[in-house]
């Protein structure tokens, strides 16, 4: 086999998208799986594709990542389950609707589309919710697709790009020039470390840990929700003291099943899952959607999302090793940064104008850590 | 069963076939508190499954009339799905949770049936061999029906002979073994006067119809209202036309419930001693979940759980002789390659799903095939569809997650409330 320009470790969704930016660009890539594309936290997450405003860098990410896959969208497969259904946050009083106004004007100045809807209105949009919220955002640029498929559709193409997909096949040693496996050494004139949570295990000092979420999926019950519904006072619930937090999070899939997050806890890598916090997701959803209580929930599962200390994942070169990029840490919105973080990915490598400031993204930053999170 | 949403007990028992009906009447008999459920709304289990216990043979009967001397609490359509921590089980009852607090844990599962997809196998009027008894033994009329019972495994006779006393016309018994694996297996049984006994029984419940070893079917096409199914033996293929099919390929041992408590799984049976102890401190496992080796060494297996579980040193070599027994089946009816080759790429394998066999590339791993194709995500979560992709495509098991069945969301949210603390 040839030398490859440019080896990705790590096919997730980030270094599908990754390997795929390259080789659209010309690059000759390998891209390095242990496992499969798509078995790791994307097969976990929830598919959610939305724009946050928690911050200005994670609001540019989010945007851009977003219009990208509007422009994908037409050649995406059946089995993406791509649904452009949007988001509906939920304002339980006057203050959260107060905020509500305040996002909807910073959409509009970024030309996001947003409304704000008043609690006369939220009926009509989601007839499952209790009565007497507020109001809330409706952001219907947002949407839902379901990450291994994704994953697996940008791996393919990269494939058809030119790129070698080599599955099954653990990295144990990397630096900025070749990588080693059970198979042997690979050479490269880079190489990129998207191996998501487990990416310090192969750069040692990166500042990513696990964050453990649970999530519940029903049985079919076509209707039962329009939007992807999530609560806005999310944040208040989010930084409890106990450490875990979860917040009301639905999911309406294509598959009229509906799926149900979210929560989060720092707890390693532990596979065991929290039912006491389950359990609380679970009651605070069914808070909000009342009827969700009489649905048959048919499996939960677990994921850990790899979390930054300021919640932006490391997207840049290695200050440290010469050739080593990092494109790693997307906590709970790497389905939905992606093919941001591979487009800004690739303007560096390749020295093209940067498609955002890449600065907050630079992964030797030491970051202060800012408040939000997301499923 | 009462109200109450916490029972307290010594000896909880999962399954009331065989094994969990034994291990009910053993632990009553040395002084145990003893609650045993089951998701059916009887006794009985697979082979036991009644509606009349007049319908029973004389064992059954007799076991459940020990049963409900016992003064074991029994409690019916309630399914097992969750072990949130060591001395919780977790059951759901017509959609509402209730907590079994335990000392000792007696698994007794039994086992499901495997059906491996071919062209037509999703047909009306094409069912599993002990998803059409089951029908007949919950009513379902049969009479004058032509029916071809095949797949693989000693479960075809028994089907056989209670669809033939039913007034159903057998047209063919097509096993897929070598006529002469088999014999070899019946030979055996000689050592074994009761189970022998019971097959010469079975055999001539259909005596006029063929027992035809080394065939199998091939595929299964509508024809009007009637089914035409293409049958061969590795050198002829031949048509037979038929009203009703009753296909299986062997029993799977149901180890979900063990799984899920952590007990070591070998070979796909749940590892036990001789007192059917588990890996697990005091979680006891008895029947079909150990190895498929039939009802007797169900009831031999449970009996030793249930004394064990309630605080007695009892030992015995049931469990060791259903491996022998298991092993011996299994190399009796090993599935031959061939079946390997019946599913073309339109072949439906996950019926929740609709998935087809041509959407699931070679070399794939189980995890990786549910999450490309979403075979085995839907109500039934893999309980079909996995012994068959095990089997066509050399995959292992798929993790076992929260809940065991289908239950309310507000179920689960609910329960966890009352385990705050327990993780
Ligand atoms: C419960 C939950 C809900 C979520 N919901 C959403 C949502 O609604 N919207 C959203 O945008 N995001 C969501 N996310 C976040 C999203 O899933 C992650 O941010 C994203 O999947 C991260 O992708 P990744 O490619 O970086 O990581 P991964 O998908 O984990 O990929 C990393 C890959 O690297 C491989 N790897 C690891 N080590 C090695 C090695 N040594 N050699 C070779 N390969 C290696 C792994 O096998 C894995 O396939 C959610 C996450 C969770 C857990
Ligand atoms: C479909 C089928 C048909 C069969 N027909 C025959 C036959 O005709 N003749 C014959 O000799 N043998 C037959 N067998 C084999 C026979 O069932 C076994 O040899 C014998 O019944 C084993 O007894 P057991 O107690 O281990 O399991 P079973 O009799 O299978 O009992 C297990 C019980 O556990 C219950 N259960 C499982 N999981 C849970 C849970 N999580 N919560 C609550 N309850 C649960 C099930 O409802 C079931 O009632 C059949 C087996 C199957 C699977």
């Amino acid at each position: 086999m040839s030398r490859p320009d440019a080896i990705v470790v790590g096919g997730g969704i980030v270094g599908a998208a990754c390997a795929r930016e390259l080789a659209m660009a010309g690059l000759g890539v390998t891209l390095v799986e242990a496992e499969f594309v798509g078995g790791g936290a994307t097969a976990a997450g929830m598919g959610h594709i939305v724009v946050m405003d928690d911050s200005p860098p994670q609001f540019g990410l989010t945007a851009l990542s977003r219009a990208l896959l509007d422009e994908l969208a037409p050649a995406l497969p059946a089995a993406v389950e791509r649904d452009r259904c949007g988001t509906l946050w939920v304002a339980e009083d006057e203050d959260q609707l107060v905020a509500a106004r305040l996002k909807a004007a910073a959409y509009g100045d970024a030309k996001v589309e947003a409304s704000v809807v008043d609690g006369a209105e939220l009926p009509r949009l989601e007839p499952g919710l209790r009565p007497g919220l507020a109001g809330g955002l409706l952001v219907p640029g947002d949407g839902v697709v379901y990450p291994p498929a994704l994953a697996r559709w940008l791996a393919e193409d990269a494939r058809r790009l030119g790129a070698a997909i080599r599955e099954g096949e653990p990295v144990t040693a990397l630096d900025g020039r070749s990588v080693m496996t059970a198979r042997g050494r690979i050479d490269a004139a880079l190489v990129v470390n998207a191996a998501g949570a487990a990416a310090p295990i192969l750069t040692h000092g990166l500042p990513i840990v696990p964050r453990r979420g649970h999530l519940v999926i029903t049985d079919r019950h076509p209707g039962f929700c329009r939007h992807q519904v999530l609560e806005l006072g999310y944040l208040k619930s989010a930084h409890s003291s106990t450490g875990a937090s979860v917040a009301f999070n639905v999911q309406p899939r294509m598959t009229g099943q509906v799926l149900i997050g979210s929560s989060r806890e720092l707890v390693g890598w532990n596979r065991t899952p929290n039912r006491a916090l389950l359990g609380r997701m679970l009651r605070r959803a069914a808070d909000f959607m009342p009827a969700l209580a009489g649905l048959s929930a048919i499996r939960s599962w677990i994921g850990f999302r790899p979390a930054t200390p300021d919640n932006l994942p490391l997207i840049g070169p290695s200050s440290r090793i010469d050739g080593l990029w990092i494109a790693a840490g997307h906590e709970g919105l790497g389905i939905t940064t992606a093919l941001g973080t591979a487009r800004l990915l690739g303007d560096l490598i390749l020295g093209r104008a940067p498609s955002l400031d890449p600065v907050p993204f630079t992964p030797d930053r030491s970051g202060e850590p800012a408040a939000a999170v997301h499923a | 069963m009462s109200d109450a949403s916490v029972l307290e007990t010594d000896v909880a028992i999962v399954g009331a076939g065989p094994a969990g009906i034994a291990a009910a009447v053993a632990a009553r008999a040395e002084g145990a508190r003893t609650l045993l459920l089951d998701s059916a709304p009887r006794p009985g289990g697979q082979i036991w499954r009644h509606r009349d216990p007049a319908q029973l043979p004389a064992s059954g009967r007799r076991w459940i009339e020990r049963l409900s001397g016992s003064g074991a609490e029994w409690i019916h359509s309630a399914n097992a799905i969750d072990l949130p921590a060591p001395g919780v089980l977790i059951a759901e009852r017509e959609g509402r949770a209730f907590t079994i607090r335990w000392r000792s844990l007696v698994i007794a599962t039994g086992a499901t049936e495997r059906l491996l997809p071919f062209p037509g196998w999703t047909l009306p009027n094409v069912f599993g061999v002990g998803g059409l008894q089951a029908l007949l033994k919950a009513g379902a009329s049969v009479a004058a029906r032509r029916v071809i019972v095949a797949g693989s495994g000693p479960l075809l006779l028994p089907v056989a002979s209670s669809l033939a006393a039913a007034g159903a016309t057998i047209r063919l018994v097509a096993e897929q073994a070598p006529a002469l694996r088999v014999y070899r297996f019946a030979g055996a049984l000689w050592s074994d006067p009761v189970r022998l006994a019971q097959a010469a029984r079975y055999r001539a419940g259909f005596r006029r119809a063929r027992y035809r070893c080394g065939t199998w079917i091939v595929r299964v096409d509508p024809v009007g209202s009637a089914l035409s199914v293409t049958l061969t033996d590795g050198r002829r293929i031949w048509t037979d036309r038929t009203d009703l099919v009753a296909v299986g390929y062997g029993l799977v041992p149901d180890v979900r419930l063990a799984r899920l408590a952590g007990c070591s799984i070998a070979s796909g049976c749940v590892a036990v001693d001789r007192s059917q102890r588990t890996s697990v401190p005091s979680v006891f496992c008895a029947g079909e979940p150990t190895g498929i080796a039939g009802a007797d060494s169900a009831v031999a297996q449970g009996r030793l759980a249930g004394a064990a579980a309630a605080g007695a040193r009892r030992t015995g070599g049931a469990a060791s002789r259903a491996r022998r027994f298991a092993a011996r089946l299994d190399r009796a009816f090993a599935l031959r390659p061939d079946l390997r080759a019946l599913p073309d790429p339109a072949t439906i394998v996950c019926r929740c799903e609709d998935v087809s066999l041509g959407e699931i590339g070679e070399g794939w791993s189980a995890r990786q095939i549910k999450l490309y194709t979403r075979a085995g995500m839907g109500p039934c979560q893999g309980r079909v569809c996995q012994p068959a992709l095990e089997f066509l495509r050399r995959t292992g098991a798929d993790a076992v997650r929260l809940p065991l069945f289908p239950a309310p969301v507000g179920l689960l949210a609910d329960h966890a409330n009352r385990d705050e603390g327990d993780s």
